[in-house]
């Protein structure tokens, strides 16, 4: 993954060239730039308002309304714990605590060597199997706290 | 109980091949150039004699709602988009159709879009759905090598295009305008209506969109007859459903049923029962975290369909069943559900950016008991103002859980406040 500081307008014009011909490119175009650097890195959103004709406060405006779109680069590894009504109802909330706990970080924070950001989300749609999580965008079921020390341990 | 040759999804556990193969020796993909052939009025006539109802949760008559479509293009085209942006707490069955039967899905959409005049669809698909965007974008490409989407779909003369475009974690494009919004590229925020995205919707065009399973159960219900999926369910309640059970209940699962099921029924034969046996029942949300709970007493009798569940000031929503025995605490619950919204707010809407984040405050505190009783009042009395006066259904969805609270659970929200008072309030279960 390349770093911020090397944020490559020449890359991202190739990016945004691949999606220019769709309708709606802006989208997934922020998408695909946040696939490459980890994040959306600042300097990327005036050369993609500057291509689709839009104001750069319309770009930020929806590269901060989708939770998913990140402004910083997230650690190594992105830990999600579902934190809605269903998984709740299965122990969810004890597992977030046991996961706050271990990392000793709290919900959107990245723990102090790079390795793990703890982020919560609404609903996996893994609610017959909770509680869920998704793990580098790997979905889990059926977590608590000792399959939570595994998948700690194996990203770690 | 609903009989396995009468399932409209096959594969919903995965125990079969999902591939085009596979989807074809079960039935799918069978005559579909026949269908279309019936042209564009005998399919909405068929739809509409079968009773289907959207299945995103409103119930709005499926066919009706394509019969709003134009029936002659103004040289602007038609647009079909299937709204999976499945994202309600508790609503896991869309789900399970995109990841084991796509192609119900696939097929629906050519059937559906040939039916109201779209020669493209997009299927908006939620950012967290990882292995279901795989495994429909797999099913899409099988498809188009087949020669099932594209030119000449099907064989049946129809040119037809199927896009999977992937949301971004945000709640609210599971509105129809705001994802209308979404798949233009911009903010996600709901759009007034009218116009009604028949009118105008994606790109200012005329444009339909319908849930996954209220498109993925079309080409059966085509082939079937109308009749016989109308044979399911009460009057007005027809067909089968896809129910998502969670919560405490011995086995969560998602099971397609007949409409109407007594919820009880639906529990004991599906899900092992409640947790700790029938009597352990505290409460249920019987579709989807949006609607008002139902208490355990009204739960002995509970039919799951629309209108039964419509007359208890409840709903059907999306079928999304969760489960609450006597250990959960209710208030701390709704509270949880309280904050989803805030959190979900887009904020375009003054009751509602305003009056989620008051009311989740006001729950934090019934929560710990600290509050005055005349509170629960004001609490009522704010959610009925938010209620109905934003543009989307988030407002209601917010305030709803919240009605539902104040009028099943009144006693324990005030017991909780006089044990805080008297300093007698132990720490209670929280899940």
């Amino acid at each position: 993954m390349p770093s911020t500081s090397v944020v490559n307008g020449a890359r991202i014009r190739a990016i945004i060239a691949e999606h220019a011909g769709r309708e709606g490119p802006l989208l997934p175009i922020l998408l695909a730039i946040q696939e490459e650097w980890g994040h959306l890195p600042r300097e990327a959103l005036p050369v993609v308002a500057e291509a689709l004709n839009l104001t750069r406060a319309e770009v930020f405006g929806v590269a901060s309304f989708y939770h998913d779109l990140r402004e910083a680069p997230p650690g190594r590894h992105v830990l999600r714990l579902c934190r809605a009504e269903a998984c709740q109802a299965v122990g969810a909330a004890a597992l977030a605590e046991a996961a706050q706990a271990r990392l000793g970080i709290g919900w959107g924070e990245t723990t102090a060597d790079g390795a793990v950001t703890l982020e919560p989300v609404f609903c996996l749609g893994l609610c017959a199997c909770g509680p869920a999580a998704l793990v580098d965008g790997r979905p889990v079921g059926r977590l608590d706290a000792l399959g939570l020390d595994a998948l700690l341990a194996e990203v770690r | 109980m609903l009989k396995d040759e009468d399932r409209i999804f096959t594969n919903l556990y995965g125990f079969h091949d999902r591939s085009l193969a596979g989807a074809r020796v079960r039935g799918h993909w069978d005559g579909t150039a026949g269908l279309i052939a019936r042209g564009r009025d005998a399919i909405v006539d068929e739809i509409k004699k079968s009773g289907l109802r959207g299945r995103g949760g409103a119930g709005f008559p499926t066919g009706l709602k394509w019969s709003f479509m134009p029936k002659e293009g103004d040289g602007r085209p038609a647009y079909l988009v299937v709204n999976a942006d499945e994202s309600e707490p508790g609503t896991c069955k869309d789900r399970e159709i995109m990841r084991h039967d796509p192609h119900t899905l696939v097929e629906g959409c050519l059937v559906a879009g040939f039916a109201m005049g779209a020669h493209t669809a997009y299927i908006y698909i939620r950012g967290e759905y990882i292995r279901e965007r795989e495994a429909l974008q797999i099913a899409i490409d099988e498809a188009y090598e087949a020669g099932l989407l594209g030119r000449n779909a099907a064989g049946s003369g129809w040119d037809f295009d199927l896009y999977l475009h992937h949301g971004a974690g945000a709640y609210i494009c599971g509105e129809e305008t705001a994802l209308l919004e979404s798949l233009e590229g911009k903010k996600g925020m709901p759009r007034m209506k009218p116009p009604f995205p028949a009118g105008a919707g994606l790109y200012g065009c005329p444009t339909t969109v319908n849930n996954v399973e209220s498109i993925a159960v079309v080409p059966t219900i085509l082939r079937r007859g109308a009749e016989w999926f109308a044979g399911f369910g009460r009057p007005n309640n027809t067909g089968t459903k896809v129910f998502a059970i969670s919560g405490h209940v011995n086995r969560p699962c998602v099971v397609e049923e007949a409409m109407s099921i007594p919820l009880r029924e639906l529990l004991d034969r599906h899900c092992g029962g409640v947790r700790g046996g029938w009597a352990n029942l505290k409460a249920v949300i019987p579709g989807g975290s949006s609607v008002p709970l139902l208490p355990a007493h009204l739960c002995d009798d509970a039919i799951m369909d629309f209108d039964w569940l419509r007359e208890q000031k409840s709903g059907l929503g999306t079928a999304a069943v969760i489960v609450m025995d006597r250990s959960t605490d209710v208030i701390r619950a709704i509270w949880r559900l309280s904050k989803f919204y805030k959190h979900e707010s887009c904020g375009q809407c003054t009751p509602c950016r305003e009056g989620t984040g008051w009311m989740m405050r006001v729950m934090d505190r019934l929560v710990r008991g600290e509050a005055e009783v005349e509170e629960i009042d004001m609490l009522l009395d704010v959610s009925r103002q938010v209620e109905g006066h934003t543009i989307c259904a988030l407002g209601d969805a917010a305030a709803w859980p919240i009605q539902g609270l104040i009028r099943h659970f009144r006693g324990e929200i005030e017991e909780r406040i006089r044990a805080a008072r008297r300093g007698t309030l132990t720490a209670v279960a929280a899940e």
